[in-house]
């Protein structure tokens, strides 16, 4: 085998547990590796801002700071011009960010699903409100109502308690028995049964409805109550703020900008995590949504294999307890996938006047009698703002079973000189 | 314990640290309505985590921030409610 | 509907305006489109109506169609974006401001209004241009729209008038007075009108059209940064040169308040992936003449085609030894301009009465030897 002159150049986007990992996992075996996020901090979703809490995320962060990964946050990642080559945007500045190896951990966004009045200020989403707590929104004596799907919800209302909100109701659109079966899979994840136990003593005393849903916020120029509604009955509840959810997007902006293949709406990888593009790499929410403990094997993984030869990856003595690892989680990602599937009736809220693209204000209304995404983005401005279909895209395409369309540069709204500044010549990569 | 600063919200003084993001401040300072939507409604942050670009406003000058991606810094001057995504509000009005 | 008397393909605005104006002649017109209706280059392009001239059948064609759109321009929906904000060309020195006294002339010879900007009127009038720039032409009547819904409200005259639009159909072939769509079934019409804008090449490959691609990036909202569709006078060497790759400075301000920036021009090319480098060399262009662009942020960025003939005007009219068979295409950059033109200029054919322009410059005959050479290829008559 030739000498390798410079270390493998391995590049990591997305700086949650699967970032974090993977980059860990590469430097040990001597790569050079530069881990990238947009946001200002470590972590991602999860484990966001500075003086986050779990254990293992702190350890995991001190291991990160410690370590000879260069970290760059506040850096989007808005093209890939050429294969070996990442431009990101920096406050404004262009990053040009070479690499030899990809891994990919762009993680998830939320699902909103538009009902009339959901647009209005004080609705967040469910991780959007926990985000906006740890970013410093007080919360003490605030009535919050937490709606939507998924475990998120418990965690997040939980959350909540801890810092001083009041939650009058936990609304859970999924049914009871389908709950029962979720629950039942936990034994997946030893962990989760004892976060899932540890959530349910803090949230003793808070009503968690099952089969039952937001379908009206109230308010005028912000929330003041919302409605919800089970097969049973509909009644109204008093709130200052509503956190609403319904599970979880992967961000595929990036991989399907690299061409890597995507199959009903995740990157296909390989065993070893590499994706339909060699030297890319993808872990994390993007390959299945199945929360952090998926996430750090998965980044494991995708470490060990961007920085060793096949033949070598085998010797690195933890691959085996990774896989196990690894399909313990995707067992349990499919339990949280058929547990929480979104149900029919939610289909049927919005009314023809709610807006369902926020950016351009296009209401459900103007969407009758287009065809497509494509037809109803070129006639009526759809999805064509600053989100870029992030938000609208996933309920377009739960209401109206429309596909989004293709992704382009820039991934993020970036500067003009950003977008403007050209590819660096070969001879200073290194 | 973090040292405490102050960041203006629309010339309101409001006290925050250096964990606190700009989103948080204007909410603090009891600011709902961050921006209008093209068809003038009220619009506030959703997602917290730079997807929806609810959160936007002006910072230091600079209108189009995503105000749920930066931590306050003393002396920021934060302005809310502009019409649209790139303009600035026309200088304040005494509210 | 019972049997067509003319079958569109292509709902791209030329074809739009080819349907609505055969529908008003009373011919029941069926339009079939390959996507959705107003896609195309019709989706991707700059939207200026613009009178041009390069030469005297150009400088027709789009007066000519100018003229049409103003007419009519009452009855657009909102929509359409119809803003009369007019052309400013800019020059950036005094050779290019020689240009701009030429094209005044030029103009003003012709009725059109027009008028020249000196350096401290340019800067009044645009005052986010650079400085030192030499002057300018300010061409008032000039438009710019949004294409698409004005495609879609030409399709909806025809539907009125009984005629029919099928979407998501795609026309795989062409065999006299037949259409023979991607799915096996045959339609009949004794006129079929060639309207797929680049793509139509695909379906005869005589015709004399090669792609030319165009990058475009949108802005932020920005109201009044800019308050004319600014062209550099350098864009004529980039529309009507021939290098494989050029791009010049236009910047259009939009009805929403945002900036449309343009534009490259690259033959040889078929992927619509973006291109960095022309894109940056494109942005760059045009931050050399508003500064103030550098900072405002880009949303998105797209590229479409063009279909270019040799001598870059369209090919209007029956099709050289097709007996049913009748071009609108090869538009080029001005498609969106001259459709209004090209829609009453056919149906003028075909009924056979006088068109108010001379129509022959866009005669599909002038380029009869590439369609005598494909006919002798293919062994027909
Ligand atoms: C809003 C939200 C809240 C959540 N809260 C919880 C919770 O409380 N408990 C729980 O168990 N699970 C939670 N989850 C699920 C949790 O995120 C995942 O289980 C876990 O974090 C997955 O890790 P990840 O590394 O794959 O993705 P993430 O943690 O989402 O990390 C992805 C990172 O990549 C960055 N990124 C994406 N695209 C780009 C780009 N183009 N350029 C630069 N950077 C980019 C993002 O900013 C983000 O920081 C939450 C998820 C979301 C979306
Ligand atoms: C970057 C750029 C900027 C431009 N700027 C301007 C400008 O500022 N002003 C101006 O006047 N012009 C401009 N143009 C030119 C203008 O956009 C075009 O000339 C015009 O849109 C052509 O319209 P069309 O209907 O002929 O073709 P298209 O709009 O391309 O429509 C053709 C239609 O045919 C359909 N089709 C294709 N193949 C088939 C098939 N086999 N079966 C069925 N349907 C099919 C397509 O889906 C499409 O909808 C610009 C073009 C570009 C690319
Ligand atoms: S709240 Fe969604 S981008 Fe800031």
């Amino acid at each position: 085998m030739p000498a390798v002159p410079q270390p493998v150049r391995v590049l990591v986007v997305g700086a949650g547990p699967a970032g974090m990992q993977a980059a860990l996992t590469a430097v040990a075996s001597g790569a050079a590796v530069t881990l990238v996020d947009g946001s200002p901090s470590l972590g991602g979703q999860i484990w966001r801002g500075e003086q986050s809490h779990s254990r293992a995320a702190a350890a995991l962060f001190e291991r990160v700071r410690g370590s000879e990964v260069r970290l760059l946050f506040g850096c989007q990642i808005v093209d890939a011009p050429e294969p070996g080559l990442l431009l990101g945007a920096a406050e404004g500045k262009a990053e040009w960010l070479p690499y030899d190896r990809l891994i990919l951990a762009t993680g998830a966004r939320e699902i909103f699903l538009p009902f009339p009045g959901w647009t209005l200020p004080n609705v967040f989403g469910v991780g959007g409100i926990q985000a906006l707590a740890k970013g410093g929104l007080p919360l003490a004596g605030k009535r919050v109502v937490v709606a939507g799907s998924g475990p998120l919800l418990w965690s997040v209302a939980a959350y909540l308690r801890g810092r001083g909100a009041e939650i009058p109701l936990i609304a859970e659109q999924t049914d009871l028995a389908r709950l029962v079966q979720f629950a039942a899979a936990l034994r997946f994840l030893p962990s989760k049964f004892m976060e899932a136990i540890g959530i349910a003593r803090t949230l003793i005393g808070t009503g968690l409805r099952t089969g039952c849903y937001p379908v009206h916020a109230h308010g005028a120029d912000r929330l003041t109550a919302v409605t919800l509604r089970t097969s049973a009955r509909e009644w109204t509840v008093d709130c200052d703020y509503l956190a609403c959810g319904f599970g979880f997007a992967p961000n595929l902006e990036l991989p399907l900008l690299l061409g890597c293949t995507v199959r009903d709406g995740f990157v296909v990888v390989d065993e070893w995590q590499q994706t339909s593009v060699p030297g890319i790499f993808c872990v994390g929410e993007p390959t299945g949504i199945g929360g952090a403990e998926k996430s750090l094997a998965e980044g494991a993984i995708a470490g060990i294999a961007a920085t060793c030869d096949v033949k070598d990856r085998a010797l690195k003595g933890s691959t085996a307890s990774l896989f196990a690892e690894r399909l313990r989680c995707r067992r349990f990602a499919d339990a949280l996938r058929r547990g929480f599937a979104l149900r029919e009736e939610l289909r049927t809220l919005p009314a023809s006047d709610t807006i369902l693209c926020r950016c351009e204000d296009v209401t459900i209304g103007r969407l009758i009698g287009h065809p497509s995404w494509r037809s109803a983005k070129l006639h009526e401005r759809l999805g064509m703002g600053h989100c870029q279909g992030r938000v609208c895209g996933a309920a377009a395409e739960f209401l109206l079973g429309w596909p989004m369309e293709s992704v382009r540069p820039p991934l993020f709204p970036v500067h003009v000189d950003t977008l403007a500044s050209v590819v660096p010549s070969r001879e200073h990569d290194g | 314990m973090r040292e405490q600063f102050e960041v203006r919200v629309n010339r309101e003084a409001i006290t925050v640290d250096d964990t606190t993001t700009v989103a948080a401040a204007i909410l603090r300072a009891g600011v709902a309505g961050f921006r209008q939507s093209p068809d003038g409604h009220w619009r506030g942050p959703l997602c917290g985590m730079g997807i929806c670009a609810e959160c936007r406003a002006t910072i230091d000058g600079v209108p189009g921030q995503y105000t749920c991606q930066r931590w306050c810094r003393p002396g920021m001057q934060i302005v809310t409610g502009a019409a649209s995504d790139g303009e600035a509000p026309d200088e304040l009005e005494e509210r | 509907m019972s049997l067509p008397d003319a079958i569109i393909i292509g709902a791209g605005i030329v074809g739009a305006a080819c349907a609505e104006r055969l529908s008003a002649d009373g011919l029941r017109v069926l339009v079939l489109e390959a996507d959705v209706a107003g896609s195309g280059a019709t989706a991707a392009g700059m939207g200026h109506v613009v009178v041009m001239d390069d030469n005297e059948a150009e400088f027709a064609l789009t007066r000519y169609s100018s003229d049409l759109w103003r007419a009519r321009s009452a009855e657009l929906p909102q929509r359409a974006e119809w803003e009369p904000v007019g052309t400013l060309w800019v020059a950036s020195d005094a050779e290019e401001f020689e240009g701009a006294r030429r094209k005044l002339a030029f103009y003003r010879e012709r009725g059109l209004q027009a008028e020249l900007l000196d350096e401290q009127s340019l800067h009044e009038a645009e005052p986010q241009l650079r400085p030192g720039l030499a002057g300018g032409l300010l061409i008032p009547e000039d438009a710019v729209t949004y294409p698409p819904p004005v495609a879609a409200w030409l399709l909806r005259q025809m539907q009125e008038r009984g005629g029919e639009l099928r979407q998501s159909v795609r026309v795989q072939a062409i065999a006299g007075d037949m259409v023979v769509l991607a799915n096996g079934n045959q339609l009949q019409a004794p006129l079929i009108v060639l309207a797929a804008g680049a793509a139509s090449v695909g379906l005869i490959p005589a015709l004399p059209l090669q792609p030319r691609k165009g990058h475009l990036a949108i802005t932020d909202r920005v109201p009044g940064f800019v308050r004319h569709q600014l062209v550099e006078l350098g864009y004529l060497k980039s529309a009507h040169g021939s290098s494989l790759e050029s791009v010049a400075f236009n910047v259009q301000p939009r009805a929403t308040g945002q900036l449309l920036i343009g534009s490259s021009r690259q033959y040889g090319q078929t992927s619509a992936e973006i291109n960095h480098g022309i894109l940056s060399r494109m942005l760059q262009q045009a931050i050399g003449y508003l500064p103030g662009l550098a900072h405002l942020s880009i949303l998105r960025t797209w590229t479409g085609f063009r279909a270019a003939t040799p001598d870059k005007l369209p090919l209007i009219g029956p099709a050289p030894g097709h007996e049913h068979l009748w071009l609108a295409t090869g538009h080029e950059g001005l498609g969106i301009t001259t459709s209004l033109a090209t829609g009453q200029l056919l149906a003028d054919l075909v009924a056979g009465r006088p068109p108010a322009i001379d129509a022959a410059p866009y005669a599909p005959s002038r380029f009869a030897d590439s369609f005598r050479e494909e006919a002798a290829r293919a062994g027909t008559v």
